[in-house]
């Protein structure tokens, strides 16, 4: 153990350096973690009496960020990610390998303490799976001789920087671009443009564009706008939403990658439309990796004059971006619970009146959240006229939308599309193989079967936040549903009862039939289950974490009936025989009496 | 100022600007089934009881503003029978053995319970492991029964000035914490006239040698139901009068 005068010393060094803003509590415990792999007791209350904290406060947040630990870490911190596109590509044999070959349980440390095996959900990365985060760095395309080096590699105690270089080298895999990848950028021209045409000027740009969100709402950006410039208040925020936690999707790690300057300078467009000097790039833990090279896009913008006082020479223009890392939960995407997590807090989407950020968004001030994607195709309508971007998609969808393809198809990746562009055709563009269903917008979002291939994908049909992952003929899809249902379990905020309870209820009824203890009756419970989740839920994830359920009861029913038991409409969810052994053990009997008939 | 309606199951119900559709059915006597809402403070919306349909559309009346014309079905058999669903969900996720229970007759879950014709559990238990806090003099915790609603936690910060209740954790690993190194009760400035000490909704927090002062048979909802007799609001669980 630490001796308390050190780790005291440690806590108010790390405090300090961000000003003891308890806002930045979740920063300030990465910092911690990151030099003793965990966050004690003792670290909890130094950090409470330091910034004037409960201590409860500050356990709360240490213990609902998944990436956060109360227990020590292995030096080795390993996280598979969990998708089922991962599995489908061979995940769980190469962390069974893992977990042999390195004698440990998974999330339990090594008793050396040197390493650690996890699994957690989807860290973006579907396209060049399966793939693992180590210490934060990501390590993609993992094969038996991969994970047989690293058994090496992590026995001898090998620094991660002599690891071979190559092992973490994350591709784009553009497949098709259009306007947002293709067309040339000049960092500086959008603010130009926007400085050239006024507040005003610039909202009315994007009404034409008729940009909306590429978060999953798709509320227009320019409405979005307008409601927070239009708020009364001396201060204005504008927050990038990089929580991009929707399974199967990687399309905002592309821009944060290789167009990050794109995102940051419709930032500034929007800070300067809307008279905010504040921003904040909320990027997801999983994406800590990231963090460097966005930190010195941020520092060249700054020296060109894109950031910082006086943007562009003009007086009064001052807006700077400070990024703040998520710590593992899904939920944080979601508007509100995003705030909270700025603010220090665990991420819980409280509705206080009025609900909507753009009246009391980050610390009560009037507050913009938008997508990655949003921001960035601010910044491309700003220099190509939002004409251009309104000839492109269909009536109430203009542009192009980025769609993370993966699974079952020979090239995954990026694909920029016009709006309105069929299932069918990204299939064919992707060369999917022998499809049998596209689960569109992640395992919240809709399962698509044969029959809907020629749907469209747009706001007037099939809504897509980017995710569009491809299950060929031979996948069992019940194996995707228990998949997302695990999903949901582990990443509802718990602030709710039908979706705290319902996902583990829903969890449990889905592995009573995965057993084959189900009956006609579960599936029932399923589908009403389902329909309170939908109906009674506080937030959108759990108004949609049954949606795969219910989808698949209704398009793919034989991958539920084929487990029923036919003859029975009402089981228990155990065998009633086997749960005599005990017994039977006991009282030393193994006579027909002891036991019951199955 | 004219005088505000908007109607609850074709009953006419008045409000005054800002109210909440829980706040004018409380005032006009019309009763909402709720949990985790207490007129005393400020609104949570986490229980999702109060669920009411709004021209058509669900929403918690605890956290939803009343605006004039409202059509707002409540008493409905599709309300009625989610709201069972969610009671049990709220069963099966703690340990509620009711008769073994020093808050029984006195308890508003088990009263909802009744009053959404509750018969079983229905879905599996989870039965979880959780420890009972017995570390302070005059009261107990049991985790056990709590059910999350927050109101504790909202006496304590916002009435006693305390902050002595916390929820940590996440989805359904999510608990109460006491605010303390030790996270004991006893370890805490907690006291008897605390208004936190008295706003558990179930038996989590427990008033110790009170708790069978009154018979069982002879408590609040052993008398008359929940929808007539409204919240539970006794000095310790085994009370009869209110408080
Ligand atoms: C459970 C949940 C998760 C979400 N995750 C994200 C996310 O990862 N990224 C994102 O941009 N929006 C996400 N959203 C939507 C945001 O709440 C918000 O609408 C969006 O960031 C607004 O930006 P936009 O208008 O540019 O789409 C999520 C919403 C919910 C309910
Ligand atoms: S729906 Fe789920 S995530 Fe949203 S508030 Fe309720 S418990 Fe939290
Ligand atoms: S202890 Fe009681 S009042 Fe506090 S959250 Fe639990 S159920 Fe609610
Ligand atoms: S009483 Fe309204 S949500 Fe609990």
């Amino acid at each position: 153990m630490t001796d308390r005068t050190q780790l005291k010393s440690v806590v108010q060094v790390v405090a300090k350096s961000y000003h003891n803003q308890a806002t930045h509590l979740l920063q300030m415990l990465w910092q911690v973690q990151h030099k003793y792999s965990y966050i004690s007791d003792e670290m909890i209350d130094l950090f409470a009496k330091e910034l004037n904290l409960d201590y409860a406060h500050v356990q709360g947040v240490a213990e609902f960020y998944s990436f956060f630990h109360r227990t020590p870490r292995g030096e080795y911190d390993i996280y598979f990610s969990d998708n089922i596109i991962e599995h489908m590509q061979g995940k769980q044999d190469l962390l069974d390998r893992l977990l042999t070959k390195l004698k440990v349980e998974l999330g339990q440390p090594r008793s050396d303490g040197k390493v650690t095996v996890d699994n957690t959900a989807c860290i973006g990365m579907s396209d060049q799976g399966p793939a693992m985060l180590v210490n934060g760095l990501t390590i993609p395309h993992l094969t038996p001789n991969k994970i047989d080096q690293i058994v090496e590699f992590v026995e001898q105690q090998k620094p991660l920087r002599e690891w071979p270089s190559e092992w973490f080298v994350v591709k784009e895999n553009i497949q098709r671009k259009h306007i947002l990848l293709g067309e040339n950028f000049e960092p500086g021209s959008a603010i130009q443009a926007m400085l050239n045409k006024g507040s005003d000027g610039t909202l009315r740009e994007m009404e034409v564009a008729g940009l909306r969100g590429c978060g999953g709402a798709g509320f227009p950006a320019h409405k979005k706008w307008q409601l927070c410039r239009d708020t009364a208040s001396d201060e204005r925020i504008v927050i990038c939403n990089a929580d991009e936690g929707e399974p199967g999707t990687f399309k905002d790690r592309i821009l944060l990658q290789s167009y990050a300057d794109l995102m940051f300078e419709g930032m500034t467009v929007c800070a300067n439309t809307i008279g905010a000097k504040k921003g904040f790039l909320y990027l997801r833990g999983e994406y800590r990796y990231l963090q460097k090279s966005l930190e010195v896009v941020l520092t060249k913008r700054r020296e060109a004059g894109l950031l910082g006082n006086h943007i562009l020479g003009q007086k009064g223009f001052d807006f700077d971006i400070e990024i703040h890392l998520g710590a593992g939960a899904y939920i944080c995407g979601a508007e509100l619970a995003l705030i909270e997590s700025l603010e220090g807090n665990r991420g819980i989407p409280r509705k206080h009146p009025p609900p909507y950020p753009v009246n009391a968004g980050y610390l009560n001030k009037p507050t913009v959240v938008n997508n990655v994607e949003t921001f960035a195709l601010v910044a491309k309508i700003m220099v190509y006229t939002g004409k251009r971007f309104a000839a492109l998609g269909t009536e109430h969808s203009k542009g192009t939308k980025l769609i993370s393809v993966s699974g079952d198809c020979d090239r995954p990746g990026i694909y920029e599309f016009p709006f309105g562009v069929t299932v069918r055709e990204v299939l064919e563009t992707c060369g999917a193989q022998n499809p049998q269903a596209v689960q569109n917008s992640g395992p919240a979002g809709v399962c698509i079967s044969e029959e809907e291939f020629d749907r469209k994908l747009c706001f007037e049909d099939l809504n897509s936040t980017g995710s569009f992952m491809v299950f060929g003929q031979q996948r069992d899809m019940f194996d995707v549903i228990r998949n997302f249902t695990q999903f949901f379990v582990h990443e509802s905020c718990g602030f709710c009862t039908p979706c705290r309870v319902g996902t583990s209820v829903m969890k449990n009824l889905v592995d009573k039939v995965h057993s084959g203890h189900g009956t006609k009756a579960d599936l029932q419970d399923m589908e009403n289950l389902s329909h309170i989740m939908k109906t009674m839920s506080n937030c959108g994830l759990g108004l949609t974490a049954s949606n795969a359920v219910a989808d698949t009861l209704k398009k793919f029913p034989q991958i539920y009936e084929q487990r029923l038991q036919a003859e029975v409409s009402l089981a228990p969810s155990f065998d009633l025989d086997a749960a005599l052994e005990a017994a039977r053990q006991i009282t030393h009997r193994d006579d027909e009496k002891a036991h019951i008939a199955a | 100022m004219a005088q505000q309606i908007i109607t609850i199951d074709a009953q006419e119900v008045p409000f005054q600007e800002g109210q909440t559709i829980m706040d004018a059915a409380m005032s006009a006597g019309v009763y909402i089934p709720h949990l985790c809402h207490n007129p005393e403070f400020k609104p949570q919306g986490s229980c999702r009881l109060c669920t009411v349909e709004v021209n058509g559309k669900r929403m918690a009346a605890c956290t939803t503003k009343a605006i004039p014309g409202q059509e707002i079905q409540n008493n409905i058999s599709a309300l009625q029978e989610n709201r069972r669903a969610l009671i049990q969900m709220l069963f099966v996720e703690g340990n509620h053995i009711c008769p073994g229970c020093p808050k029984t007759g006195n308890c508003q879950l088990q009263a909802v319970a009744y009053y959404v014709g509750m018969l079983s559990s229905h879905y599996q238990h989870f039965y979880p492991y959780r420890e009972l806090d017995a570390s302070h003099p005059n009261y107990v915790v049991d985790f056990n029964r709590c059910i999350l609603c927050e109101l504790c936690v909202r006496a304590s910060r916002d009435v006693d000035g305390k902050n002595i209740f916390g929820i940590s954790g996440r989805g359904i690993k999510s608990h109460l914490v006491i605010n303390s190194t030790s996270g004991k009760l006893g370890d805490t400035d907690f006291n008897v006239d605390d208004r936190a000490a008295l706003v558990c909704p179930v038996g989590a927090i427990l008033r110790k040698r009170l708790r069978y002062t009154t018979p069982i048979g002879e408590r609040l909802y052993d008398q008359q139901p929940i929808n007539v007799v409204g919240d539970s609001t006794q000095p310790h669980a085994g009370a009869k009068k209110q408080w």
